[in-house]
């Protein structure tokens, strides 16, 4: 981490989306963005533009004090590059590799140096880290839903990221394993820091894991503020099915977007 | 009006009557063949056929120049393969096709092609006997014959391989820092390795039984250029049981490749399992 200020994430980013144009202009800090919207408004677009695999016409993307995409300055920082962690709805596990070497796989890119065998037992740390240090040699198919994430999670940390991605965290698993995964996430998410972009269907999501979310409508930001904020005037049909009350655990929750188990873990 | 000819039941055993005797009937043609090139003769007449002088030239020539081919093809087809695979140009999209078309014309077309390309009266013929080469007509040729007419059939399973490797994967790896390099050594050839090996193995067979080709491009030279496919033509102007000889050596190499591809595949996550013969 470099900087001495917070690290933070801004981008504004004008490109063409199909039938119609993707506008955006955004700014994460230590609180997590939840970015929603119907399928096609361009949520997933807008995760690939930050990660370097779509390149926006016009705009600017800054991480920290990096640029990491200038279009009228023609920067355009390679994905490797830009240490951005990206977790995939499936969660992107390489499925030739065992748990041990998909962390030490992110190791192996970032430190040249460290011979095989310290890349190791560094993998095997980070696993024990995140209690599933037993699981080291196993392969991802052998793996639940929670522990593949957490595999994810830990070699995406190891990978020294300085901002985190998520596409639908919880959207492949089953419904006791989405709970897991989302304490899970909300825990590590607060712990890190880091500027965090989720895509998301899931209202759950939003409340467990974002404090902040901008609504996406045909490539268009609509809205952009605190959770509690969108839920009282949600901006979009959307957004106002979205955050219907039934969707959301409770009415407390809306008025206070920051749930209880943040304050105790702070 | 057959519906009222016949009955349901009648209708029924005609249908099976029918799909077993059609299926049947190409069978049968397929595996007499088969049948006769194992029995015809008697083994003392197929053991003598081995012994007759063509044979081991010819077995020697066809297993190294086909493993050269194969080597070559695997080499230059790989990366080629991958970049076909990823590029997002309408121009590479068209040449995989003209790619294929080694595939659909016949070998003889090849062959004549080739000659035209790199004979001594070729278009680039004359260039390349001032450089001191000429390649028509040497085990070059087999073997440049050979790569033209197999290189196809891997280069297909390769850009198949690639292009259905899961995105999300190569966006995570390139995300978790992976130079090119390592995203193509580390991700993309181990997770694509099965299909490759079967493109491989697919192509070595095409190689093997090269004909057309090399006879109009590299000749039949016993020896020299007289591959197991050209020996078997001239066998049978001397004697059957000798043709029969080495076309059941053909047969084993390819039926242990077949037998190498399906055991291949069986390490292989069913989920994962390339669609073989």
């Amino acid at each position: 981490m470099t900087g001495d200020s917070a690290p933070r994430l801004s981008l504004t980013v004008e490109t063409a989306l199909g039938p119609f144009s993707l506008q955006a202009s955004l700014e994460v800090g230590a609180e997590p963005l939840a970015l929603v919207g119907p399928n096609g408004s361009g949520k997933t677009s807008l995760l690939l533009t930050v990660l370097g695999l779509r390149k926006p016409d016009r705009g600017r993307i800054v991480l920290s004090d990096e640029v990491l995409f200038d279009a009228a300055l023609a920067i355009d920082r390679p994905t490797e590059e830009r240490h951005l962690a990206y977790l995939p709805q499936d969660f992107g596990l390489f499925p030739h590799l065992t748990a041990v070497e998909n962390v030490a796989f992110a190791l192996a890119c970032r430190s040249k140096r460290a011979s095989t065998r310290q890349r190791h037992d560094e993998a095997v740390a980070w696993l024990e880290r995140f209690g599933i240090g037993r699981l080291a040699e196993r392969n991802p198919s052998r793996l639940s839903g929670g522990e593949r994430q957490r595999v994810a999670l830990a070699r995406a940390l190891a990978s020294s990221p300085k901002a985190l991605l998520l596409d639908e965290p919880t959207a492949s698993l089953d419904v006791e394993a989405r709970v897991e995964v989302r304490a899970f996430l909300a825990e590590s998410i607060r712990s890190l820091g880091l500027p965090t972009v989720l895509v998301t269907h899931d209202a759950m999501d939003v409340e467990a894991l974002a404090s902040r979310v901008a609504v996406l409508e045909k490539g268009q930001v609509v809205a952009c503020g605190l959770l509690a904020d969108i839920c009282k005037a949600p901006p979009t049909s959307f957004a106002s099915k979205l955050f219907s009350p039934s969707r959301i655990s409770g009415a407390g929750a809306i008025a206070d977007p920051i749930c209880g188990g943040d304050v105790r873990h702070n | 009006m057959s519906e009222e000819v016949l009955s349901r039941p009648g209708r029924r055993r005609l249908y099976h009557a029918g799909m077993v005797g059609l299926g049947g009937l190409l069978l049968l043609f397929l595996v007499l063949p088969f049948v006769a090139l194992v029995l015809d003769g008697g083994p003392e007449a197929i053991w003598r056929g081995l012994g007759c002088p063509l044979t081991w030239p010819a077995l020697r020539l066809s297993l190294g120049t086909t493993l050269i081919s194969v080597v070559l093809v695997v080499i230059g087809g790989t990366p080629l393969a991958w970049w076909l695979a990823r590029s997002r140009w309408r121009s590479a999209r068209w040449l995989e096709i003209l790619l294929q078309l080694p595939v659909v014309i016949p070998p003889a077309v090849g062959g004549i092609a080739l000659l035209l390309a790199f004979g001594r009266r070729g278009l680039f013929g004359e260039t390349l006997e001032r450089l001191g080469w000429t390649p028509a007509f040497s085990v070059v040729a087999v073997i440049m014959a050979q790569v033209f007419v197999s290189a196809p059939f891997y280069l297909q399973a390769a850009v198949q391989a690639f292009g259905r490797l899961d995105p999300n994967l190569l966006a995570v790896a390139r995300s978790l820092g992976a130079s090119p390099p390592r995203l193509f050594a580390r991700v993309a050839l181990p997770l694509a390795r099965p299909w490759l090996i079967g493109g491989a193995a697919m192509s070595w067979a095409r190689a093997l039984g090269e004909f057309g080709a090399t006879l109009m491009f590299a000749g039949n030279m016993t020896g020299k250029t007289q591959t197991l496919p050209l020996a078997i033509y001239t066998a049978l102007e001397l004697d059957i049981h000798t043709a029969q000889a080495l076309s059941l050596l053909l047969v084993v190499f390819a039926f242990a490749l077949l037998l190498f591809l399906r055991r291949f595949n069986r390490g292989v996550e069913p989920s994962r399992r390339p669609a073989m013969p």
